[in-house]
């Protein structure tokens, strides 16, 4: 295989496990960008991945298992925004009560339904005239579900509605500074739960894009620790939906490569870099100005309630 | 009783002041006209039809905007998105940068307000943020325009300019009311001014028709100030002797710009003063808890400048902050734990790296007798007790020892009369005994009847101190609203 | 959990008396039982220290692989023998678990930076580290090509009960840390100053105690008894290092659990931890004796945390009505 195949081959690879990874990231970027840490995403992911496997396998239709997962990702979220905003729980271990949750339920349900194969899966889908750009079109546009080509578009309308629209600027003002934004009139917790249920949204999606498309089948734990990947991957895309598009990506490409890369880097520690990078990212982004220009929403984590000064 | 049957009328295209000190019922009133607070009595009318303002938005229908003292800005966010937040009309979901640029723009340049509507908020000066609250009113069309202590954080420069663009908004036909307790800026920009004491409107007058010691008079009252019974002071040595202090506050700007005094054994020095002038930084920086940039703090001889908290306690000053539950007690902690915070180090509290709890436990019960501390137990969390009861802990905790300094923090705060009036007795009692106590206060009337002498903050300077005893009113009223006693030199001056 | 017990086929009654006739009605049972609770033990006294100091530390698996890791350093490359081996490993382990809680524990009173991403991160840091080294240098020549380490030499293995996993000394040394950390906590001055400091930061300044050092002792015996745990597990249990996963089983987050629930107090946090050793145990048992999945105790485990959340809120509540 000449180098142009290895680069086409990566490219793809990159594509098909970085879409998960990408959804994931989205609608994490909305949650914390309202300032609420979801730590559930790995249980919202699986039983994603769950509920897409168990309704296309029934009805045969792979999308409506997507619609499903979305669903169910969204009820879960639904949880966790009641705990944590209107009940102004901790947001630490709602989230990680959530996971436990979700894994159990999931492999609970599952169990019958493992190793099953699935027939119904999505189309593949070759873009027309794009794929054939040398290199970059077999690389990105060839033979790709069409999910993959959403979660590629999705990246630029969620980067305009987050930094051009009203509703991005009242998220992330509730993400800074809540208490401004609730005097000029913002019903904080209104934005919070809908940015959490994003973000389940979207976790449900990326997992049912595991069990449907990316490898279709069901097994117990499938999502094997992608909801913490994003998490890192959030910080790794300062908060930006453009910048998670390449981070989720390149750890992709890296996932991929880190096998062909053996003989120069170990695969394990390749893997681990994109945890070191979001350790070293937030040390970066610590400091005075730099905090403002690219850091973390100044109020993530922090339950919020009118009148506490 | 924060606004007790105010009546409050202002022309069309005035500047009218709001002038008072704490507790006046300034800021009250304004909230009230911001739809902050409900009134329980009375009625606003506005353009002769009675309205009901109910909440900020409502406020803002009837074209009510205020620029808060404590900015609502969102830092990372630029000031065009910062103008925009909040608003639910106008072009729907998406936000054209472009025409509310030009918009905002538009209002700038009719006003004078010069913006880069693209800059982000937090790499603004303050006087620029503020015109961006003013900014932020007007795109909403507000035609009343309240203002709350605006020049608090501006340099004198920015203040100037605000001035100008008040004029200019004025010119426009806006109305202005404008909160401060600083008198000379009723008497430069203001058409009529509105006295507030004590929750009363005391008086509306022409600006033109009166001047300082009489607006002073107004704020501050003639009335027979309550003397409590005390001894005669019995003055000794020089204790604490604070020089040329310099100290930024929260906010990044100076609170304190050359403040100098001292403090004897034996007498109470009291801090009067608009709050907001300093005094918070002063006793921060006395106690070890903020940096000084500049100045000399020295204790009986030694300079204790910048040293830290705890060589501070150890040096036998006590510090009674005004947040008690946020800083003086750990709420959740018992009165036996709150009761040995500072001195758990020592015997007989600890030996080596164990403490003695029975040692704490005596120490607690002793305390709760002695100060009469009202709880079930000395094992009794701190956080469910009365005001009173807690600030009992903390002067307890704070007292043993004899301490030899002893800085007071509107010790008196929030509590009823009969733990208000224990309280003041005891520091009576400490400064009795010899120590020296600085005591600030909002309440001038506690001031004033407990001090041996009176010292005045105005903008982080000192305006002047006087002996209680033949102290009026009238004359702590105007150093209180930015003028110097006679023969007080500028600290600034002294640099030159 | 009776609805999904009862889903199966299965009386619930009949289910929690499986539960508990396997985990506690044997001898095999109950040696699982004990094997569990040993690094729910240590991890958990060690999170009720660093909950005290208001840190949370989730990251106690990756504390517990670093122990794990050092222990099988010296078991296997450093070239000690004889009796001091176990000793050195449980120091080494300690040492290890305890420097890697110390960098979160800087990072977040230096620079402010969140404590639960940190610690979180470094969990997977520590996994990859610990898969590095089984798949590269310290692979075992004797395993054939798996990613093992070589076993254990008989001076590094932590005696057992009988033929049971239960490595008693690490279960010892739990029980006095336990009673160790209670100690500190309620009776010195270092645990004064972690208890104020969490609570209240402000008035711990203004008490004069240092946020810094106070919060990077509390990390340091978290971590350190995190990594004694690690120890355990790979000298006790496994007598290799392996795949991580194996190694910590998730103890790291059960262990939060199990702090929470004893209300961040050490000495409940030994009854805490045998309770979830009794449900770990139980699993195996609904598994393989009732054909129950074993996931289920996730499910459980997710709804105590909700209901320790709904709990805590409660009790807020409780506490301004009082007021009101």
């Amino acid at each position: 295989m000449g180098w142009e195949s290895w680069v086409i081959s990566t490219f793809a690879r990159a594509l098909a496990y970085g879409t998960p990874l990408l959804l994931g990231t989205l609608g994490e970027i909305f949650a914390e960008r309202s300032g609420v840490l979801n730590l559930g995403i790995e249980g919202m992911m699986i039983m994603g991945a769950y509920s897409a496997f168990v309704v296309t396998y029934t009805t045969g239709h792979p999308w409506l298992g997507i619609l499903v997962a979305a669903v169910v990702g969204g009820a879960f979220s639904l949880i966790h925004a009641f705990a944590t905003v209107t009940l102004k729980a901790n947001q630490v271990v709602s989230g990680l009560a959530l996971t436990m949750l979700g894994l159990g339920l999931s492999g609970v349900l599952g169990r019958s339904w493992v190793g099953l194969p699935l027939f119904t899966t999505l189309r593949n889908v070759t873009v027309p005239g794009l794929s054939a750009i040398p290199i970059i079109g077999p690389g990105l546009f060839t033979r790709q579900n069409l999910l993959v080509y959403i979660t590629m578009l999705l990246v630029p309308i969620l980067w305009y509605i987050l930094f051009h629209t009203r509703i991005g600027i009242t998220i992330r003002a509730v993400g800074e500074d809540p208490a401004a934004a609730d005097s000029l009139g913002v019903n904080v917790d209104r934005v919070r739960y809908l940015c959490v249920v994003v973000g389940g949204v979207f976790a449900g999606i990326a997992g049912a894009y595991l069990s449907v498309a990316y490898r279709p089948a069901w097994t117990e734990g499938m999502t094997g620790g992608m909801g913490w990947i994003v998490i890192a991957l959030t910080i790794f895309a300062f908060w930006n939906p453009v910048y998670g598009l390449l981070g989720s990506y390149l750890f992709a490409a890296l996932y991929h490569l880190s096998y062909r890369l053996q003989t120069w880097v170990s695969p394990e520690l390749l893997k681990a870099m994109p945890y070191v990078f979001a350790i070293i990212i937030l040390i970066f982004v610590s400091r005075g100005t730099l905090q403002k220009r690219m850091g973390s929403p100044a109020a993530l984590g922090v339950p919020y309630t009118r009148g506490e000064e | 009783m924060a606004s007790d049957g105010v009546n409050l009328s202002v022309r069309k295209g005035e500047i009218h002041c709001l002038l008072g000190e704490n507790g006046a019922g300034k800021t009250t009133l304004m909230r009230i006209l911001y739809g902050l607070y409900q009134p329980d009595e009375g009625e606003i009318v506005l353009n002769g039809n009675p309205v009901h303002i109910s909440s900020p938005r409502a406020a803002l229908s009837y074209h009510i905007g205020m620029v808060h003292q404590h900015f609502r800005l969102v830092p990372t966010l630029s000031v065009a998105e910062n103008v925009v937040l909040g608003l639910d009309e106008g072009t729907g979901p998406f936000l054209n940068y472009r025409q509310t640029g030009k918009k905002i723009s538009q209002i700038a340049d009719k006003y004078g307000l010069v913006v880069d509507p693209q800059a982000k908020v937090w790499q603004l000066t303050v006087g620029q943020q503020q015109r961006v609250e003013i900014l932020k009113a007007l795109y909403r069309e507000a035609d009343i325009l309240i203002m709350d202590e605006p020049t608090s954080v501006l340099t004198p420069q920015e203040v100037d300019q605000l001035f100008s663009t008040l004029r200019t908004l004025v010119d426009d036909g806006l109305t202005i009311i404008f909160i401060t307790h600083k008198l000379d800026e009723v008497m430069e920009i203001s058409d009529r001014v509105t006295i507030l004491r004590k929750g009363k409107a005391i008086a509306t007058v022409n600006t033109a028709d009166t001047n300082k010691p009489q607006l002073a008079e107004l704020m501050v009252g003639r009335e027979v100030v309550f003397r409590l019974e005390k001894n005669e002071v019995n003055r000794g040595e020089g204790l604490l002797v604070v020089d040329d202090l310099h100290a930024l506050n929260d906010r990044g700007l100076p609170a304190l710009r050359g403040t100098s005094f001292d403090l004897h054994e034996g007498e109470i020095l009291g801090v009067a003063g608009v709050s907001g002038n300093g005094q918070r930084e002063l006793a921060e920086v006395l106690t070890g808890l903020r940096h000084a940039s500049r100045g000399h703090v020295t204790l009986a001889g030694e300079d204790v400048t910048n040293r830290s908290a705890r060589e501070i306690a150890d040096a036998s000053v006590a510090y009674v902050p005004m947040e008690r539950k946020k800083m003086g007690t750990v709420p959740n902690m018992t009165i036996r734990e709150n009761l040995i915070l500072k001195s758990y180090r020592q015997r007989p509290f600890s030996h080596g790296m164990f403490l003695d709890n029975n040692a704490a436990g005596e120490n607690a019960r002793r305390a709760m007798s002695e100060y009469q501390i009202m709880a079930p137990s000395i094992d009794t969390a701190v956080k469910v007790l009365s005001g009173g009861n807690i600030q009992r802990v903390v002067l307890a905790r704070e007292l043993s020892g004899d301490p030899r300094l002893i800085i007071a923090a509107h010790p008196t705060y929030g509590l009823d009369v009969g733990a208000t009036e224990q309280v003041r007795q005891i520091l009576l009692a400490q400064r009795d005994r010899g120590a020296g106590v600085l005591l600030i206060s909002e309440d001038l009337e506690e001031v004033m009847s407990m001090s041996d002498r009176i010292m005045v903050l105005f903008g982080g300077e000192v305006m002047g101190i006087v002996d209680a005893g033949g102290a009026k009113i009238e004359e702590i009223g105007l150093m209180m609203a930015g003028e110097r006693k006679e023969g007080v030199e500028s600290a600034s001056a002294k640099v030159a | 959990m009776a609805i999904f017990f009862a889903a199966y086929g299965v009386s619930p009654a009949r289910a929690y008396g499986a539960i508990l006739h396997g985990a506690l009605g044997n001898w095999r049972g109950f040696s699982e039982t004990l094997r569990r609770m040993i690094p729910l033990l240590l991890c958990g006294v060690g999170l009720t220290v660093a909950f005290r100091a208001q840190f949370w530390n989730i990251g106690a698996d990756g504390q517990l692989l670093f122990g794990a890791m050092a222990a099988t350093w010296v078991a296997l490359f450093s070239g000690l023998q004889g009796p001091l081996v176990i000793p050195v490993m449980f120091l080494a382990g300690f040492v290890a678990g305890a420097l890697w809680g110390l960098i979160p524990a800087v990072l977040k009173v230096k620079m402010g930076i969140n404590d639960v991403i940190t610690t979180l991160m470094m969990n997977y840091i520590a996994m990859y580290v610990a898969l590095f080294l089984i798949h590269g240098p310290w692979k075992g020549p004797s395993v054939r090509g798996y990613p093992l380490t070589d076993i254990f030499p008989p001076a590094a293995r932590i005696p057992t009960i009988g033929d049971t996993h239960v490595h008693w000394p690490t279960l010892v040394l739990g029980l006095v840390l336990a009673i160790v950390a209670y100690i500190m906590l309620n009776r010195t001055r270092s645990g004064f100053e972690i208890k104020v400091v969490g609570e209240n930061p402000h008035a711990a300044r203004f008490a004069g105690m240092s946020e810094l050092k106070t919060v990077v002792i509390a990390m340091l015996i978290s971590g350190g008894l995190a990594g004694l745990a690690g120890v355990g597990e790979v000298a006790g249990v496994q007598l290799r290092l392996l795949d991580p996963n194996q190694i910590s089983m998730g103890y790291g987050y059960t262990a939060i659990i199990v702090a929470w629930l004893a209300r961040k107090n050490p000495l409940g946090v030994i009854i805490t931890a045998f309770f979830f050793g009794v449900l770990m145990a139980g699993g195996d048992v609904i598994k393989v004796n009732l054909g129950l999945p074993f996931q289920l105790i996730n499910v459980f485990n997710g709804v105590i945390m909700f209901f320790l959340i709904g709990s805590e809120i409660f009790m807020r509540y409780r506490i301004a009505l009082r007021r009101a």
